[in-house]
């Protein structure tokens, strides 16, 4: 098919494509002042790597996300609406009402993962449900993002601390194991649990949960 | 007993009629897993499975790596079917860091993803085979496995661990006659194909052990928010390369496999019907594919993801896997959480096998289409 | 010795030992010229434990999948009771959670017992050296015979694995 030669010629392409563009950006910013002027004579290329690119919001996943927003108002905030995702954060105590109305109003049926994401700068956790719909055709590409935070202490104590939050496996069955999953790797306690056990870390784990950004692994 | 225990311990009272068993994780039927069974003469009363034999912190060490040095371990949790499980993780990469892929690349992608699915279901089915007693098919499936792993050694040059997407495309070109090759070997493993149904599906003892044993209704299945060919043999019609079509698989010319029964021997059928629709895409990928162009747009060194977030799901051949991406600013990212079809479908062992023969243990198990390197991580 | 051994009353057990120490007596009467016997009769059973501990049992499967057919050596046939098997196959990655188990495998298993370490992560860790659950290597905890590098080693790297350790056993002396 492709002979060495022909690879050699494609890869100039991209790169010198690539040196176009920057070329664009650098003569936008040429008359910024002379410290940039030197960096980009020394090769450096100053252009971010994210080109922002503005896209329209769509309007099916608007209407989803008005739709929740005026049945709570100010107890939840919708924090993206993009094509095929919506999030939005909303206090743990309200987090049950929020997900009941998700499942029997927008009619999102299971969860797909359950993550926690360690925020120690602000002392906080980040709870986030991607739920996702089998039975509506039209949710069949959507992915809803449920996020909520929760207080995060620096001495953790799993399971009798702060770090607590309502359970949702009345609500999704199939958040589960998942749960399970954040309550061991994040020091996460979630309330109304039937079976809060360990699952995939080894029985005599004495160390903090692995997942917090203050647990550092070897030669990091 | 007059022993002090430690606080959260407490001896078993034992019944004369329970029974517990420990299955896993030397065990001849179960894999790199551990079942904890308790059985009332040949009866399983009740389930409880102990994953993490295999948990070795990829999504910790993924927080460590920038994104191209994440791509060799991120794809050892299913080495025979690495291209798919690079797949979200490259769609994610891509739309944090606003990479444009090639036409060219998307196509040799989709026949990468589809030619280690049919490794990995063949893989599956020689293992399923052997645990049911079937030892032709272990031999059938494990010979014509061989014949994908040339052709994707010939592409990537690694026998199982091909690290062949990349984000922004593939990691080189096709090597040269591929076409002609990949066509000749698809249309004689169809033709093989059909044997197996009639050595295998057709056979009265499969049928005997399979047929009505672990049966998941499709309200439960909805319930337990199962995925993959679990969830489409319980009669729910959701694969995500339909509905949530990535790459050019809207352009391709296949359809999706729902059985309406939602016993093993559906869901033992389910992957096997589902390589038919491989063989068909990968044909029609190959007749549809731009036959020059570039196939990878060249990323920045150690390019930094905005602030920013990213949720991407493929379908894989063991379900959807999802990839959760969060970066800020930095040429790492700062969290990854991979959704994996087998942890998904793990939640549905304890509620099968509730009630099952012991003797069908390893028939609903593996008809789970459960892989415990993935679903541990 | 061997009248402490016969009276019952001070050594329940005593028929097991005497005839453990009668084989003791055995071997070391007709060791040395049928050294060479026995070790030919082991080398050709090499029978390994089905215990997979991570995703190196996928190329372990394809090794007896009919391209590669490592039975036709007389070795790795793929079942077995670990009371019957003489070797084990560490295939990949050992986490902490897996480390005692492997171990008790190990433990149970009667002598002569064979340790092939089989991969990057058996060997050192491999790819997840900076993990933390992972062993940075078997040989912590186990002897380890034969290590067979690669991530994951293929087939044929197995089956030169398992003749190395052949070569190993017909040169050593037999318990």
């Amino acid at each position: 098919m492709n002979s060495g030669i022909e690879k050699d010629v494609e890869a100039k392409d991209t790169t010198e494509e690539h040196s176009d563009n920057s070329e664009n950006t650098k003569s936008d910013s040429m008359s910024k002042g002379d410290a940039k002027k030197f960096y980009e004579e020394k090769g450096l290329d100053l252009s971010p790597d994210v080109p922002v690119k503005p896209k329209p919001i769509p309007t099916f996943e608007k209407s989803l996300a008005d739709k929740i927003s005026s049945k709570f108002g100010d107890k939840l905030r919708v924090d993206y609406v993009r094509a095929d995702r919506i999030r939005v954060t909303t206090k743990r105590e309200d987090i049950i009402d929020v997900a009941k109305f998700i499942r029997d109003e927008l009619k999102y049926d299971h969860a797909e993962s359950v993550s926690g994401v360690d925020y120690p700068d602000s002392s906080e956790i980040e709870v986030i449900y991607h739920l996702g719909s089998y039975t509506d055709e039209k949710l069949g590409r959507q992915i809803f993002a449920l996020a909520t935070r929760v207080p995060r202490e620096d001495i953790p104590n799993p399971g009798s601390d702060a770090t607590r939050t309502p359970s949702l496996r009345d609500v999704f069955y199939s958040v589960e194991f998942h749960e399970r999953e954040c309550f061991e790797m994040f020091g996460v306690y979630f309330e109304g649990h039937p079976d809060m056990r360990r699952l995939l870390l080894p029985e005599d784990w004495a160390d903090i949960p692995p997942f917090r950004k203050d647990f550092k692994i070897k030669g990091r | 007993m007059t022993t002090q225990l430690p606080p959260g311990m407490n001896i078993e009272t034992v019944d004369d009629k329970i029974m517990t068993l420990n299955v896993g994780p030397q065990h001849p039927g179960s894999g790199h897993m551990r079942l904890i069974i308790k059985v009332d003469g040949d009866y399983i009363v009740s389930c409880d499975p102990d994953p993490g034999y295999v948990h070795r912190g990829e999504e910790k060490m993924a927080e460590y790596r920038n994104y191209i040095q994440n791509i060799p371990h991120l794809e050892r949790p299913v080495i025979h079917d690495s291209s798919n499980i690079l797949y979200p993780y490259c769609l994610g990469v891509e739309e944090l860091l606003g990479i444009e892929v090639p036409e060219r690349a998307k196509y040799i992608r989709v026949i990468a993803a589809e030619l280690n699915r049919c490794i990995y279901i063949l893989y599956w089915l020689a293992i399923y085979g052997i645990f049911l007693g079937h030892s032709t098919m272990f031999m059938w499936p494990a010979g014509d496995r061989e014949l994908f792993i040339d052709l994707l050694e010939a592409m990537s040059g690694a026998r199982v661990t091909h690290a062949y997407l990349v984000p922004g495309g593939v990691r080189n070109d096709l090597p040269s006659n591929f076409e002609e090759r990949c066509l000749r070997q698809v249309e004689y493993f169809e033709k093989r194909l059909k044997e197996y149904e009639a050595v295998f599906y057709q056979n009265p003892l499969l049928k005997a052990r399979t047929e009505g044993s672990g049966i998941l209704s499709r309200t439960d299945a909805i319930r337990l928010g199962t995925t993959g060919s679990v969830l489409r043999a319980s009669g729910v019609d959701f694969d995500v390369r339909k509905k949530e079509p990535y790459d050019v698989y809207e352009n391709l010319d296949f359809q999706t496999i729902v059985m309406k029964e939602g016993d093993s021997y559906a869901r033992s059928r389910v992957p096997y019907l589902e390589m038919f629709e491989s063989c068909r895409i990968i044909k029609d990928a190959l007749r549809k594919m731009p036959k020059s162009g570039s196939v990878r747009t060249k990323l920045k060194p150690n390019p930094k993801g905005g602030n920013d977030e990213v949720y991407r799901r493929i379908e894989s051949g063991r379900g959807a896997i999802g990839y959760y991406i969060v970066s800020n600013n930095r040429p790492e990212p700062y969290r990854v959480k991979i959704s994996v079809g087998s942890f998904r479908n793990l939640i549905c062992m304890p509620y099968l096998l509730k009630g099952e023969k012991l003797g069908n243990m390893p028939a609903v198990y593996w008809g789970l289409n459960y892989w415990p390197v993935e679903a541990d991580r | 010795m061997l009248k402490e051994l016969l009276n019952q009353d001070t050594a329940p057990h005593a028929t097991n030992v005497l005839v453990g120490k009668l084989g003791d007596v055995l071997i070391r009467a007709v060791g040395k010229p049928f050294d060479m016997a026995i070790n030919w009769g082991r080398i050709y059973s090499l029978w390994p434990v089905h215990l997979e501990t991570a995703c190196c049992s996928v190329e372990f499967g394809a090794a007896s999948s009919p391209r590669y057919d490592v039975e036709r050596f007389g070795i790795i046939e793929a079942f077995g009771s670990l009371r019957q098997c003489d070797l084990i196959v560490v295939m990949g990655t050992i986490t902490r959670k897996m480390a005692p188990r492997l171990r008790m495998v190990y433990d149970q298993m009667p002598d002569p017992k064979y340790v092939i370490a089989m991969g990057a992560c058996a060997i050192t860790g491999g790819l997840y050296f900076d993990s933390y659950n992972v062993l940075p290597g078997i040989d912590g905890i186990l002897p380890v015979d034969v290590y067979v590098p690669g991530c994951p080693p293929r087939p044929e790297t197995l089956i030169q694995g398992c003749m190395l350790l052949q070569e190993k056993i017909k040169r050593t002396k037999a318990k």
